[in-house]
């Protein structure tokens, strides 16, 4: 037997296997009856119901012939890690990480750390271009959400707004 | 009359200035990003929703509405002039419309496009004020049960109309209704699936999901594919106005796919897309008359009726979100959250608690469907401009966006980890092909059919029948089922599949 629709076989899959931690997770909560439902019931249901349409969906993906054999195909590891990781260094920038100490740099920095990341995604990189769209965004979200619209978040880096 | 009344009252609250200027803003936004290909309404909206918590609900929801109207107006004119639907339900727009463009007659397409909206949207409004209420009375006649059943007919509905599998849909759904569950449990104080991580005890944020899901996980998609090539009609858009003969032709392919969009935008699921595409489908079925241009060579109806079925149904897709607090499709799904975030429990006592609110919102869509019109056809060369932006300046710009309103929602680093996570399930959906859409309906709705569910069965005593020996609940539960086999049966499921293959 082979697989004959990737997607559908690894997404049938991933609902088997999603449905039933949810469901096993409920088992954890006092279920209940139907007349007095406790907080495990309706997750309970719901997981084995999930877990049931993807062996179904997986059994589909087996039998069911498809042109191409709906191959996944490879995963676009650069732009994850890239958009990710802008993601995560303006949330550290941001926020700063108690754990390590590290202090809040601000709203700018952080702008300029996410642009300067993401932009790494995509195919041309032109490190002038990137610096003027940084500096655009860091300017327009300052008088955005800042001024305009008052949002609460560390500007400046702590120790320099104090 | 009452609906005079009502409405007057609504013009009343959509004509303040500050609200005029936020329905503006709204519809501008809509429409750069209904022009701009590769964000959509649903990220533009769940970034957005933060912004507005200092405005008053009222502002907030008008500016949010805006935005999804607009986006109906900026999706055709990138159809027509690039050939590049900038909005899902403009895809059908493109078979015409370009053709149109191509034989210097974009003009005329766009007035055509423009016009048609402006009509559709002026009556879809009329619809909404007119069965918004009627339809509010028999929300009121609704116990758990029916909201029950009301909800599994509006899931059910969703996917059946949706593309793609059904079964993963309905899988998606189930996902997002154990989604919406992760949090405290309101009945017993339990704090579920939270891994003894505090920010978890409050659920799941809808934000981080809806742009994770929508805007890190599409940018990430978009980014794995090589940019295509735009050709753009940059030369001069001239001879705006159809000729006589075209407003002959335009005017009943612009009626039908008014009613037919005002229809299907009530259904679960329905909305914009559906409706554009239907509109199409019915334009191409009528005869032609001696001397037409046939459809797929630029023939003006064919830009006319997709064009006003789609904002048509963008209107009337409020009615089931404000007459029964039910979203039928993923952008309602986000008003939902926006109402919650503003106290606003959706749902039929909106119109009595909130009639100010409820009434300004119905008059706002008009006054900006008229603002889009009067806007959009002057301001094309700018929207045009705005094509040439290259996608490496706007998709940093979009990542800081989504950052910067995922981490103002609550002021927390938490939710930026969650939504990069979610950005790359996000992406994983899409690679595995499975349509994100329904996840977020299930997600805001997991958490009221659980509460729906236990109040059924606590007065029922555990009787599951109840459903079924309702009238109501019943009639709404042999609807989904009737929907299910439909779909399901062989000669009809073969149509929709082909259907989606010609999108």
């Amino acid at each position: 037997m082979s697989i004959k629709s990737q997607k559908d076989f690894f997404s049938g899959l991933m609902f088997l296997v999603v449905g039933a931690a949810f469901a096993w997770g409920a088992t954890s909560y006092s279920v209940g009856t139907g007349a007095r439902m406790g907080p495990g019931y309706f997750p309970l249901l719901l997981g084995v119901l999930l877990a049931i349409l993807g062996g179904v969906v997986m059994f589909y993906s087996l039998v069911v012939e498809t042109p191409k054999g709906d191959k996944v195909g490879s995963f676009a590891w650069r732009p994850i890690g890239y958009i990710l990781g802008s993601n995560l260094a303006f949330g550290i920038l941001l926020g700063g990480l108690p754990s390590i100490k590290l202090p809040s740099m601000g709203l700018i920095v952080a702008i300029y750390a996410l642009v300067l990341i993401a932009s790494k995604a995509g195919d041309n990189y032109r490190l002038r271009d990137v610096l003027i769209l940084a500096t655009a965004l860091a300017v327009g979200s300052y008088l955005a959400f800042i001024v305009l619209l008052k949002l609460q978040m560390p500007v400046w880096p702590t120790f320099i707004a104090g | 009359m009452d609906l005079i009344a009502n409405l007057s009252m609504g013009f009343g609250v959509a004509f303040t200035p500050i609200n005029l200027l936020y329905a503006f803003i709204g519809c501008m936004l809509g429409t750069l990003i209904g022009v701009l290909p590769g964000i959509g309404p649903v990220a533009t909206i769940a970034m957005l929703l933060p912004a507005t918590y200092a405005l008053p609900p009222v502002s907030a929801l008008i500016m949010l509405a805006g935005i999804y109207y607009g986006a109906q107006y900026g999706g055709s004119t990138t159809a027509i002039l690039v050939n590049l639907p900038g909005e899902s339900s403009s895809v059908v727009t493109t078979i015409d419309g370009y053709q149109m463009a191509r034989k210097g007659r974009a003009g005329p397409a766009l007035a055509a496009a423009g016009l048609g909206s402006f009509f559709a949207g002026s009556i879809g409004t009329l619809i909404l004020a007119a069965f918004a209420p009627p339809l509010t009375e028999l929300a009121f006649k609704f116990g758990p049960a029916e909201y029950f059943s009301l909800m599994v007919l509006g899931l059910i509905g969703a996917v059946v109309l949706a593309s793609g599998s059904l079964l993963k849909a309905i899988a998606m759904i189930i996902l997002g209704l154990l989604m919406g569950l992760v949090g405290t449990d309101v009945n017993s104080g339990v704090a579920r699936f939270s891994f003894d991580i505090p920010e978890l005890t409050d659920g799941i944020g809808f934000v981080t999901i809806a742009m994770g899901v929508f805007g890190y996980g599409e940018i990430i998609s978009n980014l794995s594919r090589p940019e295509d090539e735009r050709e753009v009609f940059t030369a001069k858009v001239e001879g705006l106005f159809p000729t006589l003969e075209d407003f002959k032709n335009l005017l009943p392919a612009v009626l039908r796919g008014t009613a037919l969009g005002s229809l299907l935008g009530v259904l679960p699921g329905g909305g914009a897309l559906l409706a554009a595409f239907a509109a199409y489908t019915i334009e191409k079925k009528t005869k032609l008359k001696p001397g037409e241009v046939p459809f797929g060579q630029g023939n003006i109806r064919g830009v006319a009726a997709p064009e006003s079925a789609n904002n048509a149904g963008a209107q009337t897709s409020f009615i089931p979100l404000l007459t029964l607090g039910i979203p039928p499709n993923a952008v309602m799904a986000l008003m939902v959250g926006a109402m919650t975030i503003h106290n606003i429990q959706p749902g039929p006592q909106v119109m009595t608690s909130n009639p100010q609110l409820f009434w300004g919102l119905i008059a706002s869509m008009w006054l900006g469907n008229l603002m889009l019109v009067i806007l959009n056809l002057p301001l094309i060369g700018m929207w045009i401009k705005l094509l040439t932006v290259p996608y490496r300046f706007l998709f940093p710009s979009i990542v800081l966006f989504c950052a910067i309103g995922v981490y103002s929602t609550n002021n927390n680093t938490f939710d930026i980890w969650m939504v990069a996570i979610f950005g790359l399930i996000g992406y994983l959906f899409l690679k595995l092909g499975c349509e994100p859409a329904p996840l977020l309906l299930g997600f805001i709705l997991g958490p009221m059919m659980e509460e729906n569910l236990r109040r059924a069965l606590l007065l029922s005593r555990g009787d599951w029948s109840v459903f079924v020996t309702r009238p109501l609940s019943g009639g709404l539960l042999a609807a989904a089922l009737l929907l299910l086999v439909i779909v399901l049966l062989p000669s009809v499921k073969s149509k929709r599949e082909e259907a989606f293959v010609e999108e």
